[in-house]
């Protein structure tokens, strides 16, 4: 009876966190679609030296555990240049600087698959290659791109439990925070876990939704092949 | 004298991995003509039409459309250059995610400036054109390999192109789909359109062709009008292979 008062109580604090965990979340998805995107283009049609810089951009970010690269950029960094960045916005940015070199594989891998056809097609009707890019190559790659960027999101939301570290307050902070006063924490910490699953479970739902609304006829569901 | 012709190529020669595939070729032809490029597979035929509108570059030689020399390091001159010349793929290339209309549409926005109500009414007279205005609003994916390859011939003649080059339009499609797709070649024909198409389509060449050039090794080895080199007396290349191809 006690750890349900605990838990309780401590409920709208946590559930609170969420807001911020799910904040954090879409915030480095978006950074790191942003920047995955060119990131991926420069990887498969840049030129040498504009494939060595992403090369090198993604090497760093999945090289490197995201828990240094908080340290390094919110107390090393930001804090050296004097940049008034806040820990939430710290973890979006880190988050999001990660993601972007995950997802520029995935964006990658999805162009490559695409038939080279494609992009011949394109230009011979006249399109230079930025249009052909950009008409073509990306509304068919980022549709395919879509179920391992839902997988991409769920990692994502997992990796983000530790900014709590910088005393972010998410979930996993809030929870940390309550039950180290109140010493309850099996109960407290099923009860993040289960936060994290069903905010797993509405994105991932989601996200299969666009994926279906966005699917091409004729295709099966997942838009890998051609008939 | 003569007109000058639609398209002339002079001298185009590539090499791929160290290997020549197309030697010093060259050709013309007049508004209105449909030349037949004939050859074994592996002869280089996609390479050269390829190579005419620099889908693949060609190490040198001479490509003039209505008597301009193309110059292929000016990006824009050679977009504008692709717009005049259609381009039809054997594996037809539609844009898996646009519908039929869409695909024609396309570049008529993006690359004519056309406001996207004007593109996609032009789009659907194309595909009118080619027998599939009811076709208009499926996908690639929902077509047969013949609406498919007329709906990559619409999207050609969208651009009001000046001549049309086309490499084995029928080679990947099941044998009853392949009348479709030639008649609607034949009615471009008649209709004036200058065409290059390679095809071992025979008969439609013995039918349509001004002149068969058939190919081999990259290079032309024999060319001349249907007559000459099929007819049954004729001791020729074109007759050996046409006679290996009824087989
Ligand atoms: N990217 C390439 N690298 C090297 N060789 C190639 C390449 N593409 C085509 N080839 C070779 O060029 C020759 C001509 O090919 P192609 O133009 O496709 O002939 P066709 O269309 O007449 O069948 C073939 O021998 C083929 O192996
Ligand atoms: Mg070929």
């Amino acid at each position: 009876m006690q750890h349900l008062i605990v838990v309780w109580n401590a409920s709208p604090y946590i559930f609170g966190g969420s807001c911020v965990t799910v904040g954090i979340v879409v915030l480095a998805l978006a950074l790191g679609l942003m920047l995955g995107v060119p990131l991926a283009l420069a990887q498969v049609y840049g030129g040498v030296l504009a494939r060595r810089c992403a090369g090198l951009y993604v090497w760093f970010f999945r090289g490197v555990p995201i828990l240094v690269q908080l340290f390094l950029f919110y107390f090393g960094l930001f804090s050296s240049l004097d940049l008034p960045i806040n820990a939430f916005f710290s973890s979006c940015i880190v988050l999001g600087l990660t993601s972007a070199a995950y997802q520029s594989q995935i964006f990658r891998g999805a162009i490559l698959s695409l038939p080279s056809g494609q992009f011949k097609a394109g230009r011979a009707l006249g399109m230079s290659d930025a249009c052909s890019v950009r008409c073509i190559i990306l509304p068919q790659a980022l549709r395919l791109s879509l179920p391992g960027w839902a997988n991409e999101f769920s990692i994502l939301l997992k990796d983000s439990a530790i900014c709590f570290v910088l005393g972010t307050q998410e979930i996993m902070a809030r929870t940390h925070f309550v039950a180290s006063r109140t010493h309850e924490h099996l109960a407290l910490f099923m009860l993040a876990g289960l936060l994290y699953f069903l905010i797993t479970l509405a994105g991932l739902t989601l996200l299969r939704r666009l994926e279906n609304a966005l699917s091409t006829p004729g295709y099966a569901a997942g838009g890998t092949g051609a008939q | 004298m003569m007109e000058t012709p639609v398209l002339c190529i002079e001298n185009i020669t590539l090499t791929l991995g160290g290997r020549k595939i197309l030697d010093q070729v060259c050709l013309d032809i007049q508004r209105g003509e449909l030349k037949v490029l004939i050859g074994p597979s592996g002869a280089g035929k996609s390479s050269l039409l390829q190579c005419i509108n620099h889908l693949v570059r060609p190490d040198s030689g001479i490509i003039r459309l209505e008597g301009e020399k193309l110059d292929a390091a000016n990006t824009r001159a050679l977009c504008s250059f692709r717009t005049h010349v259609g381009m039809i793929f054997q594996d037809f290339n539609l844009f898996d995610h646009l519908s039929a209309e869409e695909n024609v549409a396309i570049a008529l926005r993006k690359v004519r400036g056309f406001p996207r109500r004007a593109a996609l009414d032009r789009a659907l007279e194309e595909l009118g054109r080619v027998g599939l205005a009811r076709y208009a609003a499926l996908y690639p994916a929902q077509l047969s390999g013949g609406q498919k390859q007329r709906v990559a011939i619409a999207r050609a003649l969208a651009m009001d192109p000046k001549v049309i080059l086309l490499d084995e339009p029928t080679s990947a499609l099941d044998p009853e789909l392949v009348g479709e797709v030639l008649a609607v070649i034949r009615e471009l024909a008649k209709a004036g359109m200058t065409m290059l198409m390679a095809t071992h389509q025979m008969d439609f060449a013995r039918a349509l062709a001004n002149e068969i050039l058939f190919m081999e090794h990259g290079v032309i080895v024999e060319r001349g009008t249907p007559e000459e080199l099929l007819r049954p007396d004729a001791v020729t290349r074109t007759r050996d292979f046409c006679a290996k191809l009824v087989v």
